[in-house]
């Protein structure tokens, strides 16, 4: 992460933008984090109702909370981009702010959803729907948005591989890596404090039997 | 061919109730009339009719959410879907035939939506008509699961809005586009996609929702 952030600052050029192209190497490699975290959350889903364990409903659950937590991000990020870059704070044709507003409020309904019905395998089995419900959305909000939009969000990808200088795409990807790795911590650390808990809950009952 | 049996019975025993009883359709159709009023008096003079289009969809959407909210009113109270689940049947065949019957619900609404919106706004189009019947596909397969799900929860009629509607924002785009844009394949297209990949999904994790 710490490489990463020298990287930013250090070793990337600037381009045309100055600066505030510098958010660049937080606001995607977030985004792509924020879909990450999604999308193993669906699998845990998928897991879950496919081969019945146990764990996964726990695991799916903590990787969509992270998710939430990155999109969240993402949408503070886009929106500070959006107003260097365009000078408004939200930019309704910009497909992506879009799509994570969208995201954010079905991971949200997650939310209100597993909080509003009483634990157990009825309320798994309930998330792990609504869940993948959340990984088929993902794509088809793609295609409608895209659809429904004027398309002015620069496009660092194209099909000619990436549309970057070595030194930035290297940069990026130390950064992708790195929000990976944070995820991927926070997502283990959250695991162990869940489960701690489960445990403790059920140690105190046992002792007050 | 007893699985189409058991959806016609389930679809034909939710049609009889609503006959019998009149519960959801009437103030369905009431309430797609009186939001099109309200929304004549929303649009100061001189707004476009594309305006009037975007309402027409948030009109269709919200009378599906008040059919939906009361879908699985009678099986909650009455505790009848207990004994549905244990009916020896495929699952699914209670979403497929609850879909049905709310797809029925939508279609009269619609019925007596486009017209009053045509006799109000602006006559109403072919590709506007054909983006209705492919959202109230979706709006019924989509909704039935989640109407199911809210039912479920403490939250019940308040939760159902809040999961249905990040959901609905491809069919509202789609439809939307449909009626406004100059070629509406593109937009039917998504919305024929939508239905058919959220029709799979529903039909094959219903099951989960109502077993443990």
């Amino acid at each position: 992460m710490a490489a990463a952030i020298a990287l930013i600052f250090f070793y990337a050029p600037l381009d045309q933008d100055g600066l505030n192209q510098k958010i660049f190497y937080f606001h995607v490699p977030i985004a792509l984090t924020a879909y990450a975290s999604f999308g193993w959350g669906g699998w845990k889903a998928l897991r879950h109702l496919w081969k019945r364990d146990e764990n996964a409903d726990l695991e799916s659950y903590v990787a969509i909370h992270l998710g939430v937590i990155f999109g969240l991000l993402t949408l503070v990020t886009g929106s500070i981009w959006a107003k260097y870059r365009w000078g408004h704070w939200w930019v309704w044709s910009e497909d992506q702010l879009v799509l994570f507003l969208v995201l954010f409020l079905f991971y949200c309904a997650y939310f209100m959803l597993r909080y509003s019905l009483p634990p157990g395998p009825q309320r798994a089995n309930m998330s792990a729907v609504y869940a993948l419900f959340g990984v088929v959305l993902i794509p088809v909000s793609i295609l409608a948005i895209r659809l429904s939009e004027r398309f002015i969000h620069p496009v660092a990808f194209d099909r000619g591989g990436p549309n970057m200088a070595g030194s930035q795409f290297l940069t990026f990807c130390v950064c992708v890596v790195a929000w990976f790795a944070v995820a991927a911590t926070l997502y283990q650390l959250e695991l162990a404090g869940k489960r701690l808990d489960i445990r403790l809950r059920e140690l105190r009952e046992a002792l007050q039997e | 061919m007893t699985y189409f049996a058991d959806v016609g019975a389930l679809a034909r025993k939710d049609l009889l109730l609503e006959l019998r009883a009149r519960d959801t359709l009437p103030a369905m159709l009431l309430f797609v009339v009186s939001t099109l009023v309200v929304f004549h008096f929303v649009l100061p003079a001189g707004s476009s009719d594309l305006a009037a289009t975007g309402l027409l969809w948030v009109a269709l959407l919200f009378t599906a959410l008040l059919g939906l909210s009361r879908s699985f009113a009678a099986e909650r109270e009455q505790g009848v879907i207990d004994g549905l689940v244990l009916a020896p049947s495929d699952r699914s065949a209670i979403w497929l035939g609850k879909a049905l019957s709310i797809l029925a619900f939508l279609a009269l609404a619609e019925l007596i939506a486009l017209p009053a919106y045509g006799l109000f706004f602006k006559p109403v189009g072919a590709a506007l008509v054909a983006g209705v019947v492919l959202a109230d596909v979706g709006i019924a397969a989509v909704g039935t699961l989640l109407a199911a799900m809210a039912t479920a929860s403490r939250a019940r009629e308040l939760l159902l809005p809040l999961l249905f509607l990040p959901l609905a924002i491809p069919i509202v785009i789609g439809g939307v586009g449909a009626s406004v844009a100059g070629d509406p394949g593109r937009y039917l297209g998504l919305l024929g996609l939508y239905d058919a990949l959220f029709a799979i999904i529903c039909w094959a994790s219903f099951e989960y929702v109502v077993t443990e």
